[in-house]
């Protein structure tokens, strides 16, 4: 049975998309079939991340407004045939999005796949709430940083309470995907630790995502982490948050770069 | 580098990390109890029966009185800070 799972976090920029991307690319290699979609109405992005922006003929908003029909908007993936993904429109009409436009698009969704991966845009209004609104589970991405704890915990209060499975009684599984994490500088006390997050969010732990150069260097190129590089360790951290949510058990451990002798030598001269 | 090596020598610690958690427990318990909770609800109800007591003797100011709750593990903290103005000498025992 299809799954619609929310990518969100409520303070902007902590790496939303890239888990999107990253997570949605690791779960089409694994064989099943993947929609991403952008919810970001106005500030697309995930088209850019997934190297698709030169692809972009009709988005969500041109579905739910009934000209094109959703086939023609969904774009596959050149490099991993059951992944797809919907972009978002880059319109400023606010009002675009529609509750009964998108409940319409995520049932046709939900017959062509097998997860519904939304990202969600940053912030707590109209466009968030939309896109946990039909959620079956949620990952939330946190930095172990104060501001985006903070906004996490908002947003979990928010799952409970605003979605269609909470306003029906029931409860959407929630995750924790710490990124952006160093091993090093939690060690010294100079970052929060991930059991620290926990304990304060009290939900569980998804996986961890290293700080790595390798992030960065799979936007640049247009195609998610795990894709680019998935011997990376941020790719393989992914991969197994990943097979997490297909509910295998695995121990959380945070992957470390494998780098040859040379590369260890000047390993943190910065 | 310097200034690390001096924090290293004066024994300044560099551990930030325990009081952004610290921090963030503290705010977090605060806002869970939030707006709408049935918390706040309770509060409410102790701020306007307490404040209506107090009134009938001593004349006080509706925003002078503050009520917290402080959620711990076994016990939880029931602080009332009320600021009343200050009393006339002849009636002090």
């Amino acid at each position: 049975m299809a799954k619609v799972l929310v990518v969100t976090s409520g303070k902007g920029g902590v790496g939303k998309t890239t888990s999107t991307a990253a997570l949605g690319a690791a779960l089409a290699q694994t064989g099943q079939n993947v929609v991403v979609v952008d919810f970001d109405v106005g500030l697309r992005n995930l088209d850019l991340v997934m190297g698709a922006e030169r692809r972009v003929v009709y988005d969500l908003i041109n579905v739910i407004q009934g000209d094109a029909k959703l086939s023609q908007a969904l774009i596959r993936d050149k490099r991993i045939e059951t992944l797809s993904i919907l972009p978002a429109s880059q319109t400023r009409d606010k009002d675009a999005l529609t509750a009964e436009g998108v409940a319409k698009v995520i049932g046709e969704l939900r017959e062509k796949f097998d997860w519904i991966i939304c990202d969600s845009p940053a912030g707590i209004e109209r466009g968030a709430q939309l896109a946990m609104y039909h959620a079956d589970c949620a990952v939330v991405v946190a930095n172990p940083e104060v501001s985006s704890v903070r906004d996490s915990d908002r947003i979990i209060g928010m799952l409970d309470s605003t979605t269609e499975k909470a306003k029906g009684g029931g409860k959407i599984d929630k995750y924790l995907l710490v990124t952006r994490y160093d091993p090093g500088r939690a060690a010294r006390g100079e970052m929060l630790r991930t059991d620290d997050v926990l304990e304060i969010l009290s939900i569980p732990l998804l996986g961890i995502i290293p700080e790595s150069e390798e992030v960065l260097r799979a936007s640049n190129l247009g195609s998610p982490v795990t894709i680019s590089s998935p011997q990376s360790a941020p790719a393989r951290a992914y991969s197994e948050a990943a097979r997490r949510l297909e509910g295998e058990k695995l121990e959380v451990t945070v992957p470390t770069e494998r780098t040859g002798l040379f590369g260890w030598l000047f390993k943190g001269r910065s | 580098m310097i200034m690390g090596l001096l924090d290293t020598l004066f024994g300044r610690s560099r551990s930030s990390a325990p009081v952004a958690r610290d921090r963030l427990q503290i705010l977090l318990a605060h806002e869970r109890a939030g707006a709408d909770g049935p918390e706040s609800e309770l509060l409410n109800t102790l701020h306007s029966e307490i404040l209506a007591v107090i009134k009938k003797h001593i004349p006080v100011d509706q925003d002078k009185v503050q009520i917290k709750v402080d959620r711990g593990t076994s016990v939880s903290m029931l602080e009332i800070d009320i600021e009343v103005p200050a009393l006339e000498k002849g009636r002090e025992r």
